[in-house]
């Protein structure tokens, strides 16, 4: 198992932690053109990054401000696995089932993930510590299987690791 | 006038060595000037050379901006550097293996030795098992590359190699060839990195600047392998059409997985009308197959390249805008395509009038939102426009009616960071690489059980053989059992298919395709049901519901493996698991045959070539209810053996959900409804108590 840490890195992956005090909802909108429909993923990005996710007031808000229809707002945010529509835990555990992670055994982590954090894959912990997600591929496989957690990743990760990475997040 | 500046401007480089800032500065002057006046001559005839078929007369353009002094070149390439160097390959890989500690650590020792150093972060030059990499340019002195530099190994790094100039042997990778017109000394005695045996066998074209050269530095990019010439010959000579001729040349094809003709797909863009004279190019780096990362590397590695392609396809088809459309879940490359983008937008290579060609050209970063589909070409078109990925029905195809209903040209990354090299390199020389249709080279990553993971770019035509080779062969002395290239939409090659050449028709042939890159090794502990089980799964929660083959047939395959890799419970599930597997090939024809995009279409290859070349392991699966490689969770049971159990409980400490029971001192058991099938107990278990049945 190895240990690293880079800034950001989860911050865009997921979306974003929530910040302490986000900005309102109208400055985060006017930085997009107003009604134009092609900006609305990148709006829906800025949003889930300054709030943690989607709430379904900020919906209403885009689709006044890009002059669409709210159903159209929800069908994009659905489609996309970055969208959330519920807030974010704590900390946010993505971990890889890509194929090389797959291969090196990453479906065995997902059991123990699961017990140990008492919430099922996609789920946030009842405590709001963790957000517990199974992503595609984080791009890392000569290391797999990995797992990411904030802004640090774990290489190389063994069902036996996963107690004692988890002790580091209160 | 003009020329007064020019010489003021050479003389204050001369004077200023090192003070790349003010230079830049004055550099950006000239070229706003140049620019101004220039758009003053010929207003509204913009794009004109560009829309214009006939083309002999050569183009005036101004090069400075692309051009280095030699104090500049000396710099970029670090020809007797004055302090040492330190390179850290900082790419996603590098960044996984700790060199943020490693490039942290460095900085730090420096300030206390008091050492007066230069650390550049580089990117990924593809040997992820080495990384951290770390390359040492001593003052004078060729540049060596030293492996696993993790940040414990940087204080010797600096008391040896740094303050004593002593290389330290048993860490060296290999070292860099000096300029040779430079008088850099060499170490004779040390071997060239290109020689070391990861990759003595390569043929570094689209990687041969990822981990040399600093991705954020504009001057490196042009010092190394004269970026920008090809686009500054483009526009000097002023003819597109001969630019797409040369690309048909250099038989370059699609590498993001169709293997389209570039130069054809090209032609057609060309040649298409846009009702309002608009035209799009379209950068494809939405790389979602699992287990490919060629083109994260290019981009963190070696990001002016795919501007320069990019610039120069615009060029060709006569398109003024260009979009790059990346996966959010690559921050970093992100990063340095924002830098590179702002460097040539303020050194005059983007935006209006093109080093003073008359052409304009915009790039535009787009994120994508996570979705697999969106790999695919209508589906991206439909992604930047801001609705849900979901692909057209084909025709039109996007060289007619594309983004925003223009023509549009979209070419992958590894495709695009190629176009200026082929150019540079000459297309005819270009096509003399490979077998048949495949020219080239071609980037994998070299993923799953391979002793030596990471990314390889070999010439076409080599066998999965030669690929397994150079990744160092199986680890732990396992066999070989197959290689799964071209991702979900690809398929196994088995162990007595690995003559198989890379090639695009003779991968189709044997039931796989080239895709984007992926190379996944499979050893005997690798289940094949399992594996296409994996990619069915994939492939049905990234279906984006169009269309009913797809949809409702992805789901159906997928429950038809579950069951194959689950125990029946009662009589009933047997007879349904054998009905279902009757009906999986034919079942998986349909969806080929019927569904409405490329995705849908390969879907089923995973499942018709382990089906094929697999046949065994399905059977044991069905009638014996046995995993041979023992993979299948679901039919598998861990059971204690009493009579080595010692009862020190350590199994019974480690379980994550309780299963097991059992005192101290006395055998445990486990309790199967509770087993979750993780394999802690067996890891842990000293005396080897703990059997997989």
């Amino acid at each position: 198992m190895s240990i690293l840490s880079f800034e950001n890195r989860n911050k865009k992956l997921s979306g974003g932690l929530k910040k302490l005090m986000p900005a309102k909802i109208s400055d985060v909108l006017s930085r997009f053109k107003q009604g134009d429909a092609s900006e609305l993923i990148p709006v829906l990005q800025a949003v889930q990054s300054e709030y943690g996710y989607i709430s379904e007031d900020n919906t209403y808000e885009i689709a006044e401000y890009l002059n669409l229809p709210s159903s159209k707002i929800y069908g994009v945010a659905t489609f996309y696995a970055q969208f959330r529509l519920e807030p974010l835990g704590r900390h946010v555990i993505n971990l890889c089932t890509g194929t090389a992670c797959h291969v090196k055994g990453s479906e065995k982590l997902i059991p123990v993930f699961e017990q140990e954090l008492k919430c099922k894959a996609g789920e946030t912990t009842k405590d709001g510590r963790f957000t517990f997600n199974l992503v595609a591929c984080l791009g890392a496989c000569a290391l797999s299987p990995v797992v990411n957690i904030d802004s640090d990743f774990y290489g190389n990760v063994s069902p036996s690791d996963v107690k004692k990475i988890l002790r580091k997040y209160k | 006038m003009k020329l007064k500046e020019m010489k003021v401007m050479t003389e204050k480089i001369s004077r200023k060595k090192g003070t790349t800032k003010k230079t830049r500065s004055t550099n950006i002057n000239e070229i706003d000037k140049n620019t101004n006046n220039k758009n003053a001559n010929s207003k509204n005839t913009n794009n004109k050379i560009a829309n214009s078929k006939n083309a002999n007369s050569k183009n005036t353009i101004n090069k400075k901006a692309i051009t280095l002094t030699q104090d500049q070149y000396r710099k970029a390439k670090h020809i007797q550097n004055s302090k040492p160097i330190i390179f850290i390959g900082m790419g996603t890989c590098g960044l996984a293996s700790g060199a943020q500690a490693t490039f942290d650590t460095f900085r730090s020792e420096a300030l206390k030795y008091k050492l007066d150093i230069e650390i550049i972060p580089v990117g990924c030059v593809g040997s992820c098992f080495l990384e951290p990499i770390v390359d040492i340019k001593l003052p004078g002195k060729a540049r060596v590359a030293y492996k696993q530099i993790t940040s414990d190994k940087v204080v010797e790094i600096i008391q040896r190699t740094l303050q004593k100039e002593e290389i330290i042997r048993e860490w060296v990778l290999g070292k860099y060839p000096v300029e040779p017109s430079s008088s850099d000394e060499d170490f004779s005695d040390i071997p060239l990195i290109s020689d070391f045996e990861f990759f003595k066998n390569q043929k570094k074209f689209v990687l041969s600047r990822c981990g040399v050269v600093n991705p954020r530095s504009f001057e490196e990019y042009i010092a190394y392998e004269d970026g920008f010439k090809a686009l500054a010959e483009v526009l000097e000579e002023a003819n597109p059409q001969k630019v797409i001729d040369d690309i048909k040349t250099s038989g370059l094809r699609g590498r993001g997985g169709g293997g389209f003709p570039t130069g054809q797909k090209w032609q057609f863009c060309r040649d298409a009308q846009s009702p309002d004279g608009q035209k799009y190019v379209i950068c494809n780096a939405d790389e979602g197959d699992p287990g490919a990362f060629m083109d994260r590397a290019v981009l963190e590695s070696d990001p002016f390249s795919v501007i320069e392609g990019m610039i120069i396809m615009g060029y060709a088809i006569g398109a003024s805008k260009g979009i790059i459309y990346c996966r959010a879940e690559y921050p970093i490359a992100i990063k340095q395509l924002t830098n590179a983008i702002s460097i040539c937008s303020e050194r005059g290579l983007l935006g209006k009038n093109i080093l003073n060609s008359g052409f304009n050209f915009e790039i535009e970063i787009k994120k994508g939102a996570g979705a697999f589909v969106c790999g695919e070409e209508t589906a991206l078109i439909e992604s930047i426009e801001g609705k849900r990925g979901m692909p057209r029905i084909k025709p039109p195809y996007p060289a007619t009616y594309g983004l925003y209903g223009n023509p549009t040209n979209i070419n992958n990354v590894e495709t695009i960071a190629q176009i200026a090299k082929i150019l540079n390199y000459g297309p005819a020389k270009f096509a003399e690489w490979g077998i048949n249709k495949s020219r080239g080279t071609k980037v994998f990553s070299l993923t799953g059980k391979i002793k030596h993971a990471g990314l390889v770019e070999v010439p076409m035509g080599i066998t999965i053989r030669e690929i397994v080779k150079i990744g160092g062969g199986i680890p732990n002395g396992k066999k070989f059992k197959a290689a799964q290239i071209g991702g979900p939409s690809g398929g196994c090659i088995p162990a007595h298919l690995i003559n198989t050449p890379i090639d695009y028709e003779e991968l189709k042939e044997v039931g796989a395709m080239m895709g984007s890159g992926g190379l996944v090794i499979m050893d005997e502990s690798t289940c094949m049901v399992d594996t296409a089980r994996f990619f069915m799964k994939f492939i049905q929660e990234e279906s984006c519901g169009k269309c009913i083959p797809c949809r409702e047939g992805t789901r159906r395959l997928l429950e038809i493996l579950t069951k194959l890799t689950q125990k029946p419970k009662n009589d009933y599930e047997v007879v349904d698991r054998m009905k279902s597997m009757i009906s999986l090939k034919e079942l998986a024809y349909v969806i080929k045959d019927t569904a409405l995009c490329g995705l849908g279409n390969s879907a089923p290859n995973p499942v018709l070539t382990t089906l094929n070349y697999f046949r065994d392991e399905y059977e044991a699966h069905l009638y014996e209810n046995r995993c041979p490689a023992k993979a299948c969770i679901g039919l598998l049971s861990f059971r204690i053996d009493a009579e080595k159990c010692v009862g020190c409980g350590l199994c019974k400490l480690n379980c994550p959900n309780d299963a097991i029971l059992g005192e101290k001192k006395q055998a445990h058991y486990i309790v199967e409804e509770k087993c979750v099938k993780c394999g802690l107990c067996k890891s842990n278990c000293k005396f080897n108590a703990v059997i997989l049945e």
